[in-house]
């Protein structure tokens, strides 16, 4: 493959999205919410669109409310149809995320002359793009430092995330172990919560029109995941999910480039390729990781859980 | 808007969307019946992981038949190698769920991402192959449907009908999976082989509803018609049936909104129509909508209000003119502060309950501000205070429970005490003189 600088800002551009994923992404796996990820990303579609046709701009900041308060919408009404209608969270989480997602997509076709967006960018992102919108960091004489914007944006959203996840780590530790003990010790679960989704929310924006709500969907669950069947340390938790979020990136954008290429076709979507080789790091932890599949035989489980 | 356009498209007077129309409507009907076992095992989510992992297949498809001349775009060929795949995502789901630490939604999401980000890559493949045109693969994301034709419809209505049949004919084994697995699994049932029949008939509901619905959106055809029709009934069979109906009024009138409107996503438009049709569920649903649930609970509440008051109202009269000695209990007018003192009652919400119980009639202020009973009121008072008692005795005797505790231990259940439950009682305590004096101190 033809190794360029595009490939580097691609790498960076993925890996720092996967990281920024990630660190959310495991709260929400020690919360049993990993799918609310998946209704977030799909959620802040009508967010997106409501903020075009109302400020007829595609300004990024009008478009960053918009969809963050659609995600903030998703969590709130899921809790709702939850507690007042008492129904299961996954059928509400389902019913709520695909309603706004037709919404969006209604509005999208019915002002197609006035909102120039594409549902399929929502999806597939356009990794391959952000090489082209460039921001420079350094210029001196000999030097020209310029990295792609979407990864100033995604650095930016790590950074907010590491921050909130610093300040309120013992919060949400202990409301995502222990809910009850959290409240009667006065930690407020339900605000820790809705704070995770906020992150969730602006994340999922965040990453969007770099690359896609497949990468964060993919990001959010299966690298904490992967990590979840390795070690059964929060800290250790934390940093080996980002890791493998990391390396799911880098070898994701190398074997888009470098796969096709085999059966004699042209490179593939990086996008799609980072969530499979994420999947293929989770193949692996759950075949071969210290409780895998290929070691059951030694060490037999005392029961089935179901 | 052309409104006798739509009567006519509505009333499938439409020859060319016709077709789509009642196929969409099948569709919603299938899908609301397998859904409703989906829901009720807790799995509405699956679906979801189930039609992203179509996708895969879908794209792999697409490039066997171009491989081998034919097609790429025969649907039954796509809808086969999405059929696989879908199969395959589910299994993985059960199989890391049985074989890891990780719970539902981790193995759901793990499969839907990573299948459909595989989807994604090869897709995007595919449409480089040479002398073969892959556009309308798309359409399977988001649906449409415009593309549906004769040959397709035969394809639709024939796997929805083997659907429901297959449904039918497991629906007592469907029934006590989604009831009690464990219950099943004791008796011996194949729970494990009843889990992959179900996914199998949801794989099949999904595969062949992507072509119009599109698979991001598929799901709200498994979900939203039977939790909406959850709201209306406790019975199965009865939400069977409302679900299948919720399911087969969406599909119709989407599909017939979207015939119309080219612009208009087919998909979006059921899913909306379906959501709509759920909130009205959900807020004035008979059984479980949040209306009714609040009236019946207001209802009970002023009930057991009225109760409390007439009671402390009897215990005092009772207090007051020493009822020990068997002389008739007189029907005196007592102070408002001592019927506050003997319950605690906060003052505004006394003199709520005295309100209410003034417009049933049970009781009466004089002009001094003391109240009495009326007639009514007092025969009720000693009815529900020799309920309670009969009450207490039975939980003292039957239950041992101290007579000091027993107090509060009556109150939670005496208000729901019928007729018939009361005679079972005096029949059990072998008392059926009128007056039974409290076995505690009041």
């Amino acid at each position: 493959m033809n190794w360029t600088i595009n490939d580097l800002h691609i790498i960076l551009v993925g890996t720092l999205c996967a990281i920024a994923c990630a660190l959310p992404g495991t709260f929400l796996l020690l919360r049993r919410m990993s799918m609310m990820g998946d209704a977030i990303s799909h959620a802040v579609l009508p967010g997106l669109a409501i903020a075009f046709l109302l400020t007829g701009t595609r300004s990024s900041s009008w478009m960053f409310l918009g969809a963050a308060l659609a995600g903030i919408f998703t969590a709130l009404f899921t809790q709702w149809i939850t507690r007042f209608g008492k129904v299961e969270r996954g059928a509400a989480m389902g019913i709520v995320f695909t309603t706004l997602f037709a919404l969006g997509l209604i509005i999208i076709k019915q002002s197609a002359d006035h909102v120039d967006l594409d549902p399929a960018c929502v999806l597939y992102g356009a990794l391959e793009y952000t090489p082209l919108h460039l921001v420079t960091l350094l210029e001196t004489s000999d030097h020209l430092i310029q990295i792609p914007r979407a990864a100033l944006l995604l650095a930016g959203t790590l950074i907010f995330n590491i921050l909130i996840i610093t300040l309120f780590f013992k919060e949400l530790t202990l409301s995502s172990f222990d809910p009850h003990l959290a409240q009667t010790q006065g930690f407020r679960p339900m605000l820790m919560h809705y704070l995770l989704m906020t992150m969730v929310a602006i994340t999922t924006v965040a990453a969007f029109e770099a690359v896609g709500s497949i990468i964060v969907i993919a990001m959010l669950i299966v690298p904490p995941a992967t990590a979840y069947l390795l070690t059964r340390r929060l800290s250790t938790l934390i940093i080996t999910s980002l890791s493998i979020a990391a390396l799911s990136a880098i070898l994701g954008h190398l074997s888009s480039q470098a796969l096709p290429h085999l059966l004699g076709l042209p490179e593939t979507s990086s996008s799609g390729m980072i969530a499979t080789t994420a999947g293929l790091l989770f193949l692996l932890a759950w075949l071969l990781g210290p409780d895998g599949l290929l070691k059951k035989q030694k060490k037999p489980p005392l029961r089935n859980p179901r | 808007m052309d409104l006798e356009l739509l009567r006519e498209t509505l009333l499938l007077e439409q020859h060319n969307t016709r077709l789509v129309v009642i196929s969409v409507a099948l569709l919603g009907a299938t899908a609301g019946l397998i859904g409703s076992f989906l829901l009720l095992r807790k799995q509405s989510l699956l679906g979801d992981a189930l039609s992203h992992a179509t996708l895969p297949g879908i794209g792999i498809a697409f490039a066997l038949m171009s491989a081998m001349g034919l097609s790429g775009k025969n649907l039954p060929g796509l809808l086969t190698g999405a059929t696989i795949t879908g199969l395959l995502g589910v299994l993985l789901v059960l199989a890391i769920r049985r074989t890891t630490r990780l719970k539902d939604d981790a193995a759901m999401g793990i499969v839907l991402s990573v299948f459909f980000g595989l989807g994604v890559a090869i897709l995007n493949m595919v449409q480089t192959i040479p002398g073969q045109s892959s556009a309308g693969l798309d359409s399977f994301i988001y649906g449409s449907t415009a593309s549906i034709v004769w040959s397709d419809f035969h394809l639709i209505t024939g796997t929805l009908l083997i659907t429901t049949a297959a449904t039918f004919l497991l629906l007592k084994e469907l029934t006590l999976l989604c009831f009690d697995s464990h219950f099943a699994s004791t008796q011996g049932w194949p729970t494990l082989w009843l889990d992959i029949i179900l996914m199998a008939l949801v794989t099949a509901v999904t595969v062949i509803g992507l072509q119009a619905v599109g698979l991001i959106l598929i799901i709200a055809f498994l979900i939203t018609p039977p939790t909406a029709a959850r709201f209306w009934t406790n019975q199965l069979g009865h939400m069977l049936w409302i679900a299948t109906l919720i399911g087969a009024v969406s599909g119709w009138i989407g599909a017939s909104l979207s015939a119309l409107y080219s612009d208009l996503p087919a998909g979006a438009i059921i899913v909306i129509t379906a959501a709509i049709i759920f909130l009205i569920s959900m807020i004035f649903g008979k059984t479980r909508g949040v209306l009714p649930r609040y009236l019946r609970h207001l209802k009970l509440q002023r009930k057991i209000g009225r109760q409390h008051l007439l009671r402390s109202t009897y215990e005092i009269l009772e207090n007051t003119q020493n009822h020990q000695n068997h002389s008739p209990l007189k029907n005196l007018p007592i102070p408002m502060e001592q019927l506050r003192r003997h319950r605690y009652w906060a003052k505004g919400e006394l003199s709520k309950l005295i309100r209410q119980a003034r417009t049933e009639d049970h009781i009466e202020q004089q002009p001094s501000g003391e109240l009495r009973l009326s007639e009514s009121g007092f025969g009720e008072a000693s009815r529900i205070t020799r309920n309670h008692r009969l009450w207490e005795l039975y939980l003292i005797k039957h239950a041992d429970i101290a007579p000091s505790h027993v107090d509060r231990d009556a109150d939670m259940v005496e208000h729901l005490l019928g007729a018939e439950i009361v005679q079972q009682l005096e029949a059990q305590l072998a008392l059926t003189k009128p007056d039974i004096q409290s076995p505690h101190q009041i």
